[in-house]
């Protein structure tokens, strides 16, 4: 008996509307308990060699030019990076694990095959993505603090607003991932025409209008520029609640779509 | 050099695999295009929207430069780095493991050197033309100011020649994926730390040192030398660097790729 008591005993019940992808929730989270160290390379210390490199050794070049806003360069870059950080890591988490959920490893349809509705197996991949991010996030403001990025304890928020981004990309990448059908092309294409420019030009490590004016409507449309001005602003301390709102509904009706098409994708693909 | 290789290991047909590589990547071009972007995109991200923060900065010479002809330069070592630890680590450890691809080639009459040479062969020319490109846009931009950036070109080729050989000798030694981080660590502070973005005045005399044992430092000098002109007696000792991971990787490759393959 000994050996099996981490396994929940059968109920015979059928999980709720919550309870399954809470189901969901839980098989990754036990997966990554015992497996979490493999990630310690990409989520803790690739953000932190990023803020070591451009915060501290390029920050150190960048004199009072104005366009941090009178704040030291650390600080201004800080919160940008917490929301690059979860950007990039919602994007990386939603392409090859989904697609091993179901081609390799199959485990979507294992899910799917009892009473779980393939709904619930795509809510329940967010739900972990969200949360995995938030808490890498919140190790990463850690790490920051260490090193004298953060200025006032209003970058909780910025946690927040990184973490909202996160999952709207991921929503998006999920759904993508959910109906692609060979690795082949199809997410390095991603990472390099979509998630590696819009990490560039979405204002992380200098204001989008030092660009020349052709490049800056990619900003508008890119989720890591709505991300980075809520987060920074937060973190800054600079209350501009209209920009804010619109930040938010942008983020928010991204989120939505890519989660009502996440849902639509893994149907499709799971009920056959 | 021969003394380093195993006998019998080079048929003289490395030309073949060669072949084969350039017959697989006309289905893969657009992974294969997309090499070339990378670079570009963080160029004029970087160039216009960093440089606009520091504006000019001291060139190898001591003459100020501006911010894009300085981290130019350097986007094109790391990018040299980057095809060439890509091509012969994660591809060359997929053909290795799980295509069994080698196992089927050695059974014909090719030997482990002939692999070698050819893999990295294809690599080098992978890397040769993304550097051609990256060059042109530099040229665009009136990035390339002296007549020794045309040496910039083969100096690329030496860089992606010796991080593929010594990036296919740890291959050789890795058992599972999860290793693949260990390579992310080792590339990843390079790209960062190696003079890339920021000159190497910013460190401390300590951090100086070390950064100038990272093999990318010494590409990024060579590279920045050639395309401002400022050449100096002194890069012949980068080189020198390159050759000895040359020599160290190539030995180190063919005899493993013969005893993991043919023992």
């Amino acid at each position: 008996m000994a050996a099996t008591s981490t396994l929940a005993p059968s109920t015979g019940c059928a999980p709720s509307r919550v309870g399954g992808v809470l189901l969901v929730v839980e098989h990754f989270w036990i997966w990554y308990r015992r497996n979490w160290r493999a990630t310690a390379v990409s989520s803790i210390l690739q953000p932190l060699l990023f803020l070591l490199a451009f915060g501290v050794g390029f920050g150190s070049l960048v004199g009072d030019s104005g366009a941090t806003g009178g704040a030291p360069y650390l600080v201004w870059l800080a919160p940008a990076l917490l929301a690059v950080s979860a950007v990039q890591s919602a994007a990386f988490e939603s392409t090859y694990p989904v697609l091993s959920g179901f081609k390799w490893q199959r485990v979507y349809h294992a899910m799917a095959a009892g009473p779980i509705t393939p709904g619930q197996v795509a809510l329940g991949q967010l739900s972990w993505t969200t949360a995995k991010i938030t808490g890498s996030g919140a190790v990463y403001i850690g790490i920051i603090a260490l090193f004298g990025g953060v200025a006032r304890p209003t970058i909780v928020l910025s946690l927040l607003a990184a973490a909202l981004t996160g999952a709207a990309v991921a929503s998006l990448v999920t759904a993508f991932a959910a109906t692609v059908e060979s690795e082949g092309a199809a997410f390095n294409s991603l990472f390099r025409f979509v998630v590696v420019p819009m990490t560039l030009f979405s204002g992380t490590f200098f204001p989008v209008d030092r660009l020349p004016g052709w490049v800056q409507p990619i900003a508008w449309i890119s989720p890591l520029w709505h991300g980075t001005e809520l987060a920074r602003d937060a973190a800054l301390g600079v209350w501009r609640p209209l920009a804010a709102l619109g930040h938010v509904v942008v983020l928010v009706g991204l989120l939505a779509l890519g989660t009502a098409l996440s849902v639509r994708f893994f149907r499709r693909r799971l009920a056959l | 050099m021969i003394g380093f290789l195993p006998r019998g290991g080079y048929a003289g047909r490395s030309l073949v695999l060669l072949e084969r590589s350039a017959l697989i990547s006309r289905r893969g071009w657009l992974v294969f295009v997309s090499g070339f972007f990378e670079p570009v995109f963080y160029l004029i991200a970087m160039g216009q929207g960093l440089g606009s923060l520091v504006g000019t900065l001291p060139g190898p010479d001591g003459a100020p430069i501006s911010y894009a002809a300085f981290i130019a330069p350097g986007l094109l070592a790391a990018s040299a780095m980057n095809g060439a630890v890509f091509d012969s680590t994660f591809n060359v450890f997929f053909k290795l493991k799980y295509a069994k691809l080698y196992d089927a080639m050695l059974a014909t009459p090719l030997g482990p050197v002939d692999i070698a040479l050819g893999e990295i062969g294809w690599a080098l020319i992978r890397g040769g033309l993304y550097a051609l490109g990256f060059l042109s846009v530099m040229a665009g931009f009136g990035l390339l100011t002296s007549p020794w950036a045309l040496l910039a070109l083969p100096a690329a080729l030496i860089v992606a020649f010796a991080f593929a050989a010594v990036g296919m000798a740890a291959t050789s030694f890795m058992r599972s994926w999860q290793d693949f981080d260990l390579v992310t660590l080792a590339i990843l502070p390079m790209f960062l730390f190696s003079t890339t973005f920021f000159p190497l005045s910013v460190y401390p005399p300590v951090l100086q040192t070390v950064v100038q044992c990272l093999p990318l430092y010494h590409a990024v000098e060579l590279m920045r030398g050639l395309t401002t002109g400022a050449v100096h007696v002194g890069m012949l000792g980068n080189l020198a660097y390159f050759a000895v991971m040359i020599v160290l990787g190539v030995a180190v490759t063919s005899r493993r790729l013969d005893r993991l393959l043919l023992r």
